[in-house]
């Protein structure tokens, strides 16, 4: 065979392959160049009837056929399935702007999620977290808080009572504030101690800011040596942390509870912004006012004489506030009864997510 | 505790203003609650005198008036009070003058066709009396023009100060100014300290026959009194403090009250017979009392009888039938130390309370007997004219000298404020108490006594606290806490980091914290009791709503999901983490912390890919219960499916989850409708409680290296069973027994379908297991799977399963 030829069977092999419309047409394509009884495969069974001579000329010119003919088919082939593809990919289209699958999101209370933050400034100042019963007896809050039975103040706290006593006799009530933990834990741990107790307190008293059971938080450090100054400092640091805020300014005003003496009350300083408390700024500047935060005092040393702890040896602060309250000042709720009604719009609404852990390094607070 | 800033004069010479009194009250401890000046309120209206007074052209009750202001042309007034005429000086209110008793601004106005251009004022309208019959008539020389406050000598103004119960020196405005004084206010002024002999003997005898609740009882008669009103400065203070005046005699013992802190009581003589016997009451006995309610008493209350009858509970509150009247000419005033503890308790018991309780509980001055007496007696020979007998003490106040050790350094180790000696001293000094400085084997200290009026004093912390408040606390400086060195250290205990995992993974699995009271209705706390565990029950709830301490988290949040429905909420997912309150010992509380979940209404809302809307079941709340067990550390796989979930469950679709067969970690599943019922939530609802305190605490070594990791070489191998067991067998015990077949082979077995119906008899039900077999070293051979295989049907075959052919 003539080389000629070869040059004319090529033209005729790439003109039927580019011309192949389906991937079935370009493989009868292959089969009648390239099959076995090809005409391509029938022309190199040739060279081996050739002379060497013969064979040094035809053998490349055979194979270089073969190798374009194959080329272009594979790149036809190539053409061809892209287009098929995309021919199926394109009757594949959806509507993404159709809702995703939902997965319900929840919340964590703001009562947990403050209690969480003072649990986390506190331990960064040292302090642990006590915890004691709130079904509690009238000695643990009362009597060995130097209220005996006869104290004034105790009429003065709206006690719940039940009609049961213990078995050493004392009266069975629902605790009136978080402090009876200052007993038991100094019972418990002895000095020296730092410890915050925060939980359920009751008071039967029940109007637009008061509700019948609310959360404190108790703190309580017995040492030696520790005064009002430290007190002072311990509050300051407390809130500027809380409400992670450099100007918070406290007032200390004389006051008075049994279980300290001497007693303090702290106000801090405050703006109104858009309607709402902002914690800030001294009570005496122009536009601002105190208000009262938080109840504080030199542990009264009957109360250390009833933990158990010698008051000539120690002695120490405590403090207590309202958890509920911290949380609508820092947070912005304005009714403290929503707080207990388990109202979905207002979870969402006021609620954390799970994943708002306080942490120091990332700040306690949620932004808004 | 209210009163005005001339009333405060009256004891202390000062020349400081409202304002600085004011905040000096807040920084010695007398909280302010509140300063108002009455002339604020009475801003706009002023005296004016009517010139002419015609008739309404349109109105037969109305007039109208020219009125002369002091200023400008006169106005035109509308006015219908019928006392209005020409020359009448009374007082005219402004436009822009805000009405204190109704809180209306006033606008010029046309009354019928008429315009006018004020309003003349009636005395309640201005809050000033109840008197509405007319306008305000002033006296003819009454200066037109000037401010009607500052005429009537309204501008005066008030404080309202809080007073902590171990103040009782505090409940007299003499109370307040000497604590003022000590502060560097101003001086105080001595207390009147006439002493009247008295022309005839006391004609009334008086008697102490329980002495524990009288300690002494003073007594003197006023005849040939009369009993009118009492002059303008009594009122006006009294008005200061909040009170109505209602006679002379009633006005002066409250003002002896307000002034000193000193209550006491007159008896009108002509109602009494007899001995004035401070007894107890008999049982059974009853009093009117001043406020025209009557009480029936008993034998632990301290009374003031004669021989006909009570007259006055002791120390708080008198009788009605011997009470003054404008009759009264002869009194006898009773001025007694009544035992504060019994007289709380008779008030209690009573539920009385009154001014004097407040005082008498807080401990009055019980060397303050005597000079309260004749600054009565004073008094109402002063304004109500009469003769004074001779003055009878009975018994004698408990008074003992109360003497504190203290060292001047204190107010430093205490309070953080070092606080120079002489200056210490002095503040004392002010404020009544004595100071012995003394030496002791070479150590000084002070002995400090309290003055009487400060029953309060207890201990050197107290000195402490009176040099510091009067010194001022902003002056004490911060001091940091001291620090452990080094990163701060954990403080969580196990518990409270378990509770923390527990809600964060609620939490995330989309379920929203709710708080809800620890007390339930009777009813609903029973559909919840816990077996062998007397509910606790409130003596004295706020409501029977509030009524019986919870033993189960699920009433409330039951009740939390209902509201939440009729708000019109869909779909909803609560839960609580709290305490349920159990008995224990000694009779104690038992308070066991538990997670409490509800799931009620749409568990899927419709959607285009899922079609209609999906309810929850037993199985969402199963789900729920293992992944919060499984964040809290519990070991969910170790766990057993059990029944007894209790009665608030429906019987066929609940269970409890145990770590062995007495530890329920939780219980789970479809609330019985008639719990649902009971509770208003429609449609099904699942809930469950975990009890966090049953899940075991974590043990193993501490630390934080885990367990090499060591993957295994060969790809594991499955296998699937089906098996045809008895309807009742559950699914759970024939996993566990594939799984149990061969514990090292098969690493895993799961249901991968439940069927009945065609091919499968009748009480049968077909179980499809797959299991995952983890070859070790070398791959299985065809004889060893065919070994476990063997292995796999013969334990099921021991629970009446057998293998579908």
């Amino acid at each position: 065979m003539a080389l000629t030829d070869t040059d004319s069977l090529r033209a005729d092999a790439l003109a039927q392959i580019e011309q192949a419309e389906t991937l079935d047409t370009l493989e009868a394509a292959r089969i009648a160049f390239l099959g076995k009884q090809g005409s391509i495969s029938l022309l190199l069974k040739t060279l081996g009837k050739m002379s060497p001579d013969e064979r040094q000329v035809a053998g490349p010119a055979f194979n270089g056929l073969r190798s374009d003919v194959s080329d272009a088919i594979a790149a036809r082939k190539a053409v061809l399935e892209t287009a098929a593809l995309n021919a199926k990919l394109a009757g594949e289209t959806i509507d993404l702007s159709l809702p995703a699958p939902e997965s319900p999101n929840g919340s964590v209370h703001p009562v947990s999620q403050v209690m969480d933050e003072l649990a986390e400034i506190f331990a960064d100042l040292g302090f642990a977290v006590a915890t004691g019963p709130e079904i509690e007896d009238d000695w643990h809050n009362f009597t060995a808080l130097n209220m005996p039975e006869s104290h004034p103040a105790r009429a003065m706290h709206d006690t719940f009572y039940f009609p049961d006593a213990d078995a050493e006799g004392r009266s069975m009530l629902l605790r009136t504030h978080t402090s009876p933990v200052q007993i038991r834990t100094m019972l418990q741990d002895g000095a020296p101690l730092r410890v915050i107790a925060p939980g359920r307190v009751y008071r039967s008293d029940s109007d637009a800011t008061h509700t019948p059971m609310f959360h404190q938080i108790e703190g309580l450090v017995i040492d030696k040596g520790i005064h009002l100054g430290h007190l002072k400092w311990t509050l300051e640091t407390f809130l500027k942390a809380f409400f992670e805020r450099d100007d918070i300014v406290l007032r200390l005003r004389p006051s008075y509870f049994p279980f300290t003496e001497p007693s303090v009350e702290i106000d801090v300083g405050y703006s109104v912004e858009k309607g709402r408390r902002v914690v800030g700024g001294s009570g005496d500047d122009d536009g601002h006012a105190w208000m009262e935060v938080l109840g504080s005092g030199m542990v009264n040393r009957r109360v250390i004489e009833f933990g158990g702890l010698d008051p000539d040896e120690w002695q120490g602060f405590a403090f207590g506030t309202g958890v509920d309250r911290l949380a609508m000042l820092k947070y912005g709720m304005d009714d403290l009864r929503a707080f207990f009604d388990g109202d979905l719009r207002w979870l969402k609404h006021y609620g954390f997510a799970a994943l708002d852990v306080p942490t120091l390094s990332a700040g306690v607070g949620v932004g808004a | 505790m209210k009163f005005s800033l001339s009333w405060l004069k009256d004891h202390l010479d000062t020349e400081a203003s409202a304002g600085e009194i004011a905040a000096k009250l807040n920084e010695i401890g007398l909280e302010l609650e509140g300063l108002e000046n009455p002339a604020e309120a009475l801003a706009g209206f002023r005296v004016a005198r009517v010139l002419t007074a015609a008739k309404h052209p349109d109105a037969d009750k109305l007039q109208v008036l020219t009125v002369d202001t002091g200023a400008g042309d006169p106005l035109t007034v509308v006015c219908g009070a019928p006392n209005a005429r020409a020359g009448l000086v009374g007082v005219l209110g402004l436009p822009g003058a805000v009405v204190p008793s109704n809180g209306m601004e006033m606008k010029k106005a046309a009354i019928r066709g008429v315009e006018s251009n004020g309003m003349m004022c009636s005395a309640r309208e201005l809050d000033l009396s109840d008197e509405h019959e007319g306008i305000i008539e002033l006296p003819e020389d009454a200066p037109v023009g000037q401010d009607y406050s500052a005429y009537a000598d309204l501008d005066d103004p008030v404080f309202d100060v809080a007073i902590t119960p171990n103040r009782p020196d505090c409940m007299g405005v003499y109370g307040i100014a000497r604590d003022l004084a000590a502060a560097g206010l101003g001086t105080l002024k001595p207390v009147p300290d006439r002493v009247h002999e008295g022309s005839f003997p006391c004609p009334v005898p008086i008697a102490i026959e329980d002495e524990d609740g009288c300690q002494a009882f003073y007594g003197r008669a006023i005849r040939g009194l009369s009993n009118g009103e009492s002059p303008a400065w009594m009122q006006a203070r009294l008005k200061s403090a909040g009170q109505r005046p209602i006679s002379a005699l009633v006005d002066i013992t409250n003002y002896v009250m307000l002034a000193y802190g000193r209550p006491s009581h007159a008896y009108d003589i002509a109602q009494l017979s007899g001995t004035l016997t401070a007894r107890r009451a008999k049982a059974g006995e009853g009093v009117t009392a001043l406020n025209e309610k009557h009480y029936l008493l008993d034998d632990s209350m301290t009374v003031i009888a004669d021989d006909a009858q009570v007259h006055d509970i002791a120390g708080i509150m008198g009788g009605e039938h011997s009470g003054v009247s404008d009759a009264t000419t002869d009194v006898l005033l009773e001025v007694a130390a009544f035992d504060p503890v019994r007289l709380a308790q008779t008030g209690r018991a009573l539920n009385l309370t009154s001014d004097a309780r407040s005082r008498f509980e807080r401990g009055i001055d019980p060397a303050f007997l005597a000079p309260g007496l004749e600054l009565l007696t004073g008094l109402i020979l002063d304004i109500c004219g009469g003769e004074a007998s001779e003055a009878v003490h009975v018994g004698a106040p408990h008074a003992g000298e109360n003497v504190v050790r203290y060292e001047p350094a204190m107010t430093e180790a205490l309070g953080g404020l070092a606080v120079r000696e002489e200056e210490q001293r002095a503040i004392l000094t002010a404020l009544g108490f004595e100071i012995a400085a003394i030496e002791e084997s070479g150590k000084r200290h002070w002995a400090v006594t309290a003055p009487s009026w400060r029953p309060d004093v207890d201990g050197a912390a107290d000195i402490v606290e009176e040099v510091i408040r009067i010194k001022g606390l902003d002056a004490i400086r911060s001091v940091p806490l001291e620090r452990a060195e080094g990163v701060a250290q954990p403080t969580a205990t196990a518990v409270q980091a378990l509770e923390r995992r527990a809600r964060r993974a609620a939490a995330s699995r989309g379920m929203h914290e709710a708080v809800t009271w620890s007390f339930l209705p009777a009813d609903q706390a029973a559909a919840f009791a816990e077996d062998g565990h007397e509910p606790w029950s409130l003596a004295n709830p706020i409501s029977e709503d509030l009524k019986v301490m919870r033993q189960s988290l699920l009433p409330g949040l039951l009740s939390a999901a209902a509201r939440n429905r009729a708000r019109g909420a869909d779909s909803i997912r609560l839960f609580e983490i709290g305490r349920r309150y159990l008995r224990g010992k000694g009779g104690a509380s038992d308070e066991r912390l538990t997670l409490g979940l509800v799931l009620a209404g749409e568990k899927r809302a419709r959607g285009w890919q899922s079609g209609k809307a999906a309810s929850f079941d037993a199985f969402d709340a199963k789900a729920e219960v293992e992944a919060v067990l499984a964040a809290a550390g519990a070991p969910v796989e170790k766990l057993m499916v059990m029944g007894e979930a209790g009665s608030a469950f429906h019987p066929g679709q609940s269970a409890t989850l145990r770590l062995g067969p007495k530890n329920v970690l939780a219980r789970f599943g479809t609330m019985h409708p008639l719990i649902a019922k009971q509770f208003d939530v429609d449609g099904t609802v699942v809930a469950a409680e975990i009890f966090l305190d049953a899940i075991p605490a974590k043990k193993g070594a501490a630390g934080f290296t885990r367990a090499a990791f060591v993957p295994p070489a060969l790809q594991p191998v499955m296998r699937d069973f089906a098996f045809l067991v008895p309807d009742n067998l559950a699914a759970g015990d024939l996993l566990r027994a594939v799984r149990g077949a061969d514990k090292q082979a098969i690493t895993d077995a799961r249901i991968f379908d439940e069927f009945r119906g065609a091919g499968v008899p009748e009480g049968h039900k077909s179980l499809a297991v797959e299991i995952v077999l983890q070859p070790g070293e070398a791959s299985f051979t065809e004889a060893e799977l065919s070994a476990i295989s063997a292995k796999v049907v013969a334990s099921a075959e021991k629970l009446g399963a057998s293998l579908r052919g």
